[in-house]
């Protein structure tokens, strides 16, 4: 982008595109051409109304999330992208703090806390007259694994492309395909990426069978495939994997172990395949293309767009790409006062290359969701024979990592097995199903730090 | 379905009686192991055979972790981890021929 020059809105940069007419977005439940949002709408009347507001996206289908975004990009003031497990109870606090307007979504009948409910509807309808874009709008997204109410973030449209850059002239047109959810930052890039880069993509939603998505993306012909490690071993699980046939294979959101890398070496012979560092808060960090494990020790300190810093064992970015800074009042700063966001991975040293070990305080990484040990461990402890507990990350070669919590009962406990049960009862009422403990043993004691917190390994 | 599988890996097994048995242990105690983890986690398992694809199972990433975690436990090995070759079975039959092969 030129230094000053004000970025394009999402609606215009597909309004400039070349190819257009074959361009397309596919989720599991609908379709959309990119030619007919350039120069219409699904939000209809709605959508001036929308000018200058704050308003929250919250849908059913990622489609209509992708349409919104096209829609209000430059136009909203703030667009508030909930993800999909947002639990209907945290609304009003997200409302409050954000300062939403209005609730854009496709579902009929949804509760609108008060606030105006501006109605997606397909098929998109030609545009009366095209809004203007005239202001940066400021995307808010929501931290993964927070314990407490969520944790939102602000970025902007340039900071969230930074990281893009143009296709280079001849290349085919990419079809872009992930595995997560494009509400959330590692899915949004890929959208971004495809918008931004000539592309087209086919996205995925919460409860399609991974077979089924796999199928799509082999009809249409998918060329550029993203996710975690832990959708990457699930894929190289599947007999629809054979159908696939992409030119690039990228992996972020967790630690790329070296046996899954050679394993998509392997079952896609020849293609290039990358393992990418982000963070919703410090924003898209660097890629490894190298095919190995980690990353090399020369990626620190280097001038460049991203700085990278080791600190305490921590990685630390600063770039233009990083949040803004929190929504929630109160929130510590998202960055120390010399710009660095600590990302709270811890890496270690091994000759020329910095491998990833775990995250600060404990906190767990299932197959990309973070996971708060205080926030299980709250729930353990509630259970009246429980003295007190601690939850932990285990290693593990499909998810990266499970859930393992340790308990002291007291000394007046009732049957072990019993206590067990009620125990996994309890979260798995109160938890997602990824934060239940895997696996859930009793221990005579636990260690305590000098300052009388639980001991907590990085893993 | 269980006894049908079973079947079929030791009709497929060439190795003498002895090395049958712990086999059929294995498989028995794989099988045992997928039903416990889709009974605690509520899912509905498909029938346990032998060209069951995994993905179609009714298991999800999050139980295959579970089963892969608590059979490192109770066998003392875990051939994701262990194997030279990097391997990701598809059907419960390669599931099964995976740990034969890692122990």
């Amino acid at each position: 982008m030129i230094a000053g020059a004000e970025p394009l809105s999402l609606r215009g940069t597909l309004s400039a595109s070349p190819r257009l007419a074959a361009r397309h977005l596919w989720s599991a439940g609908a379709q959309l051409a990119l030619a007919d949002i350039a120069a219409g709408t699904a939000l209809g009347a709605a959508l001036p109304d929308l000018a200058g507001r704050a308003v929250l996206l919250r849908v059913a289908d990622p489609l209509y999330a992708a349409i919104a975004l096209i829609e209000l990009d430059g136009v909203a003031r703030r667009i508030v992208i909930c993800p999909p497990d947002l639990a209907d109870d945290a609304l009003p606090g997200v409302i409050e703090v954000a300062g939403v307007e209005a609730i854009v979504s496709e579902m009929a009948g949804i509760e609108t806390h008060g606030l105006t409910h501006a109605p997606l509807t397909l098929p998109v309808r030609p545009l009366a007259a095209t809004p203007e874009a005239t202001r940066q709008t400021e995307w808010v997204m929501f931290t993964s694994g927070t314990s407490g109410p969520p944790k939102m973030v602000a970025h902007t449209l340039a900071g969230l492309t930074g990281a893009i850059t143009p296709a280079p002239a001849g290349a085919a047109p990419p079809v872009w395909g992930t595995f997560y959810d494009i509400r959330r930052y590692g899915g949004l890039q890929i959208l971004l990426r495809a918008l931004l880069g000539e592309g087209s993509m086919a996205m995925t939603q919460p409860g399609e069978p991974m077979a089924d998505f796999l199928n799509r993306l082999a009809h249409h012909g998918v060329t550029h495939l993203t996710g975690t490690p832990s959708h990457w071993r699930r894929v190289l699980m599947s007999r629809e994997s054979a159908a696939l046939s992409p030119a690039y294979v990228r992996l972020s959101g967790e630690i790329a172990d070296q046996p899954v890398l050679d394993a998509l070496k392997t079952r896609f012979a020849g293609v290039p395949i990358g393992h990418a560092y982000a963070s919703t808060e410090a924003g898209v960090g660097f890629e490894v293309n190298d095919g190995l494990a980690g990353f090399p020790a020369s990626f620190v300190g280097r001038p460049g767009e991203v700085e990278i810093r080791i600190e305490d064992g921590s990685l630390r970015l600063r770039s233009t790409r990083a949040a803004s800074g929190y929504l929630n009042p109160g929130a510590e700063a998202l960055a120390g006062d010399d710009g660095f966001v600590d990302t709270g991975d811890m890496v270690e040293r091994r000759g020329d290359r910095y491998h990833f070990v775990g995250r600060r305080n404990g906190v767990i990484n299932v197959g990309g969701l973070k996971v708060h040990p205080e926030e299980i461990e709250a729930v353990i402890n509630r259970h009246p024979a429980v003295r007190m507990s601690r939850v932990r990350s285990r290693r593990n070669p499909i998810t990266g990592a499970i859930v393992v919590a340790e308990v002291v009962l007291t000394d007046t406990a009732a049957d072990p097995a019993t206590v067990k049960a009620e125990i996994l009862d309890a979260c798995r009422r109160e938890l997602a199903p990824f934060k239940v403990p895997a696996m859930l043993g009793f221990t005579p004691a636990l260690a305590l730090t000098a300052g009388g917190k639980l001991e907590r390994a990085f893993a | 379905m269980t006894l049908v599988m079973q079947e079929t890996i030791l009709n497929a097994s060439e190795q003498d009686s002895c090395a049958t048995d712990v086999k059929t242990d294995l498989s028995a105690v794989i099988l045992a192991k997928f039903r416990d983890v889709a009974a605690a986690q509520g899912k509905t398992l498909s029938p346990l055979t032998e060209d069951l694809v995994l993905l179609e199972s009714g298991l999800d990433s999050l139980c295959f972790a579970i089963i892969v975690a608590t059979l490192e436990d109770e066998l003392g090995y875990d051939p994701f981890t262990e194997a030279e070759d990097v391997y990701f079975p598809v059907t419960l039959g390669d599931f099964v021929r995976f740990y034969d092969r890692g122990r």
